[in-house]
């Protein structure tokens, strides 16, 4: 038996500059960050404090430390193909095909499986328990899990840089050309394992915050109290749960037909093609609604925070929520509707693809009318909110175009339909996390971004995004196909130059994202967040410090109507000091998540190179670690009356120096919470 | 030897069990999507047999008979032991939990058999569309099945080694759930595999 | 105190019993006709399908305990929503792909 299966010293980058320059980053990146961790004699505090833990706050700041580092990493795909093709016309460029095609590939794999599923699992994390009013999620432990499955997959995606190549076949992996016979090699069967020890993990998480919403909230917290984020976020758990199953399928299929000689898409011997592309969007569709409603979420309550207003139409809001989530369900086809399927079936599923607009047009309309008559404050969230309002209507409609069958039959696979996706995805998915993300930031590290860098991010990632867009569009209705690496028409380059531009300046936006970050470091003392509610918030995670207690809440709220903790500063009860202070029972730290992440990503590469010994070994490592994990009664431990005490008094201490309401200054504060006067 | 009065569990507890119990019907959920995606798989591609062996020709109405029985006397006895369980009596808890441990391995032995035997006489995964969609869906279930004999044989060591505490039961009564579970998976196999195939 | 998680539940072996006794005849009754041959094809795979239908009810209610009673509401939800969902995927993939073989000989 061969010890390395197909792994030779061939599988290494040296057959090509770019290869092995994009390798050299990799591993140095990885040097790089350990280095500075031994170099800040901060190992202790890593490992016992941050990967071992099963805290759903820091849980959630690693989920979004991954989101962003594999945004710039996707990023580079991105401007490398946007580079390309400004120049290829009627020459080969910079890049040659198979090296095209793989940046392709993972640009979409990338983005979609390791930025915004992460970024979405970590800002539910974060948030989530505390707008709930509870201590942590339901599976603390399978948390963990989910991390680090979700952390091998994106480690197996920065392996493929630097042992063997990554995919041709984009990030939809159809066969036959994904199958063994048009495509061997490890390419491939890289994107498979990492698409699917993910979305093991995502599905836990799925499991993990459906029960969490619905079973850990607050004595008072009601379902239609819950704050929208929360909300959407529930209805992304369903989402998970029902349709990443038809992922694991197709992926599995593709992986036994590529390692096993079956025959299930395979070009003869009965296989049928088909039959992937049906199970795979049976997935896809609800997944870009999984991606996209937690954006909603976050967009609802900043619109309302900062038109200094009450969110309105809160129940059309909740019941537009639950339609999108199940007419997700119902509009699979349109991804496919060339295939040739019957004028029955294409009209019925554009039918439903027309009227999944309607809920989210309620959902604009009911930011709009937050908005109107508010006194709104043009802090970066809003800005945010602003563009995303205006941008993603437009990718709206380009989308109501494409779900017209003949329409589609023109426009499928063109630019047009990259311009769609991304006009839907960037204002949408990515506004609504770079939105989240500046929200929520002083919650989680008890600091405020510099708004000035955060306001530059914002134009530059608005017009960027315009500029790199819009001749997309046009390129579409003049016929240029998506994922070219060189053509002969030369009317098409004027817009793929402008498209360049876009490209460059939104460049410039994640530039100024990272000054953004490294200045905030810097003059953090200057933006100390001391009580707890920066942006004179209305929902309960704006109750607690920040950052907050491991805890949460040292006493649980009671809840009495929707905006709780608005209506708590409006009865004069926010800020209470209890009585008395209770014993916690909290879970303790474990390294078995980490375990069971690595052990799967090194499965992963084992299956992918053939080494069943290894894979073998680490299956046997990760089935070792449950059954340990499942027969372990002690895994929590308690924080004393008087621990919970001592975190509270310092709380209360540095509340005592705080500003009474940290937007006072703010020119528009439209005044705080305070009691109804009498009448 | 404690009854099940004895077992004193406090509500936080009681919480934590009922979220567990949640969770767990979650998954089974979405490992009922994986199973109708397998399912829907098998009928688009039953007559996809590139000229090679059909269904009439692999499948044994005996055997899946006998696989049945099997399947469905492991359920039974695993209700025997949750009642044994309720009335707090270990060793009938070590009894039951054994017998459906050894009729679930013999379900898996035969099933084994089969899958061996038609991999022997050219009728494997790699013939057709066909026969890659069966054992895919066949050999699923059979996979969570010996799943559950691992999980079967993890819970004979706890309820030997700690005894019918809370935690315990309340594994024994997701693994039941899993158990049950997978019988009824059985019954859409057979009736929609099998039997159909036979007919 | 009222705890609903399935510990603290009394149980008796009738249940099992009455649902191994149900289970046994409606997996009897399908097999013996496949075995017999004797009717047509047709009538026969309704048979199977229905018995297969109330067989899964059976053991719902006999092995798993789920009844609108005592079986919590959101385990009830969860269940319908997966026999919907289950039947759109399906039945949408079945009509699909059925579909496209007929037109593109797939």
């Amino acid at each position: 038996m061969d010890i390395f299966g197909r792994l030779t010293l061939e599988s290494l980058p040296f057959y090509s500059v770019i290869a092995a320059s994009g390798a050299a980053v990799t591993v140095l990146g990885g040097l790089a960050v350990v280095g500075a961790i031994t170099y800040f004699g901060a190992w202790r505090m890593v490992m016992t404090q941050w990967v071992s833990s099963v805290d759903h706050k820091k849980i959630g700041i690693m989920y979004i430390m991954l989101a962003l580092v594999m945004l710039l990493r996707g990023f580079v795909d991105a401007a490398m193909m946007r580079s390309q093709q400004a120049i290829a016309l009627n020459n080969e460029g910079y890049l040659p095909p198979d090296h095209f095609d793989q940046i392709f590939s993972s640009h979409g794999t990338i983005m979609i499986f390791f930025m915004a599923m992460p970024f979405l699992s970590g800002l539910a994390n974060l948030i989530v328990p505390q707008q709930i009013g509870s201590r942590d999620v339901a599976f603390p432990f399978m948390n963990s899990v989910s991390l680090w499955l979700t952390t091998a997959g994106a480690g197996l995606m920065l392996i493929s840089l630097v042992v063997g190549k990554f995919s041709t076949a984009g990030w939809t992996g159809y066969p036959p050309y994904s199958g063994v016979e048009y495509t061997p090699g490890v390419g491939v069967d890289y994107w498979l394992w990492m698409v699917f020890i993910a979305g093991f993990g995502t599905t836990m998480t799925g499991i993990n915050f459906l029960v969490t919403i619905f079973k850990c909230r607050a004595p008072g917290m009601t379902m239609f109290r819950l704050p929208l984020f929360t909300w959407t976020m529930f209805i992304t758990s369903v989402l998970i749960i029902f349709a990443f199953p038809a992922l694991t399928v197709a992926c599995g299929m593709l992986i036994l037909d590529r390692n096993f000689g079956f025959h299930f898409f395979t070009n003869g011997m009965g296989g049928n093609m088909m039959n992937y592309i049906n199970l795979f969007w049976l997935w896809g569709h609800p997944e870009v609604y999984i991606l996209i409603l937690p954006a909603f979420g976050v967009f609802s309550e900043v619109v309302s925070v900062f038109s200094q207003k009450r969110l309105f139409g809160y129940i059309s809001l909740v019941c537009a929520t639950i339609a999108i989530g199940l007419l997700s369900f119902t509009v699979w086809l349109h991804h496919f509707f060339t295939m040739g399927s019957s004028a029955r079936v294409n009209s019925f599923f554009g039918t439903m693809t027309t009227i999944i607009s309607v809920p989210t047009g309620v959902k604009v309309f009911d930011w709009l009318l937050t908005m109107y008559r508010g006194r709104i404050i043009f802090k970066p969230p809003m800005l945010f909110t602003i563009g995303f309002l205006v941008t993603f209507v437009i990718g709206g409609l380009s989308g109501v175009l494409l779900a017209l069958p003949p329409i589609d039959y023109m426009m499928h696979n063109t630019t047009f339909l990259v311009a769609h996706f991304h006009n839907m995805i960037i204002p949408g998915v990515l506004f609504g996390y770079l939105a989240g993300y500046m929200y929520w930031f002083p919650k989680a590290f008890g600091f405020k971004l510099n708004e000035r860098w955060g306001t530059i991010s914002f134009w530059c990632w608005i017009i960027g995004f315009y500029i790199a867009f819009m001749p997309l569009y046009v390129l579409g209705l003049l016929g240029m196909p998506r994922r070219m690496e060189h053509y002969e028409i030369a009317a098409w380059q004027p817009h793929l130059i402008a498209a360049w531009v876009g490209a460059f300046i939104i460049m410039l936006g994640l530039i100024a994202l990272a000054v953004q970050l490294v200045v905030s470091v810097r003059e953090r003392k200057q933006a100390l967040d001391l009580t707890g509610d920066p942006w004179n918030g209305r929902s309960l995670e704006w109750a607690t410090s920040s950052p907050a207690a491991p805890y949460n809440f040292a006493v649980l709220p009671k809840v009495e109507s929707r905006e709780a903790w608005w209506d708590m500063k409006q009865r004069g009860v926010a800020y209470r000091r209890p009585e008395k202070y209770e014993d916690i029972v909290m879970p303790k730290n474990t390294y078995a998540g980490l375990v069971i992440g690595v052990a799967g990503g090194v499965f992963g590469f084992a299956a992918i190179w053939w080494m069943w010994w290894l894979a073998f070994s680490a299956l046997a490592v990760i089935v070792g670690t449950i059954i340990y994990r499942a027969s372990d009664d002690d895994d929590e431990f308690v924080m004393t009356a008087s621990e919970v005490k001592a975190i509270e008094d310092a709380r209360f201490a540095q509340l005592a120096k705080a500003p009474k309401n940290e937007m006072a200054d703010e020119p528009g504060f439209a005044g705080e919470a305070a009691p109804e006067p009498a009448t | 030897m404690s009854s099940i009065a004895d077992m004193t569990i406090n509500p936080r507890d009681a919480e934590r069990y009922e979220e567990k119990d949640f969770g767990f019907w979650l998954y089974l959920m979405s490992d009922a999507v994986i199973f109708a995606c397998l399912f829907a798989t098998y009928l688009v591609m039953v007559g996809n047999t590139a000229g090679g062996p059909t269904p009439k020709d692999v499948f044994s109405l005996d055997r899946a008979a006998a696989e049945t029985a099997l399947l469905l006397l492991s359920s039974t006895t695993f209700g025997v032991a949750a009642v044994a369980l309720s009335a707090g009596e270990r060793s009938k808890v070590l009894l039951w939990l054994a017998i459906t441990f050894l009729l679930g391995a013999s379900f898996i032995f035969l099933e084994f058999g089969e899958f061996r035997g038609l991999i022997a006489e050219g009728a494997g995964p790699e013939r057709s569309g066909f026969l890659s969609a069966f054992f895919t869906l066949v050999g699923t279930h059979g996979l969570h099945v010996s799943v559950g004999l691992v999980w079967i044989l993890v819970m004979i060591g706890q309820v030997f080694f700690k005894g019918l505490t809370a935690p315990v039961a309340s594994r024994l009564m997701r693994l039941g759930l899993f158990w049950h579970f997978l019988d009824i998976i059985w019954v859409v196999i057979f009736s929609v595999v099998y039997l159909p195939g036979l007919v | 105190m009222e705890i609903k998680s399935g510990l603290q539940i009394e149980r008796t072996i009738k249940p099992y019993l009455i649902g191994l006794a149900l289970a046994v005849i409606l997996t009897a009754i399908p097999f013996g006709l496949v075995a017999a041959g004797s009717l047509p094809r047709q009538t026969t795979l309704i048979i199977i399908a229905g018995f297969a239908v109330v067989q899964i009810l059976v053991h719902l209610t006999f092995f798993l305990h789920i009844d609108f009673r005592t079986t919590p509401r959101e385990n009830l939800v969860a269940l319908a929503f997966a026999v919907v969902l289950i039947f759109i995927m399906v039945g949408g993939s079945l009509w699909i792909m059925f579909d496209l073989y007929r037109r593109m000989m797939v």
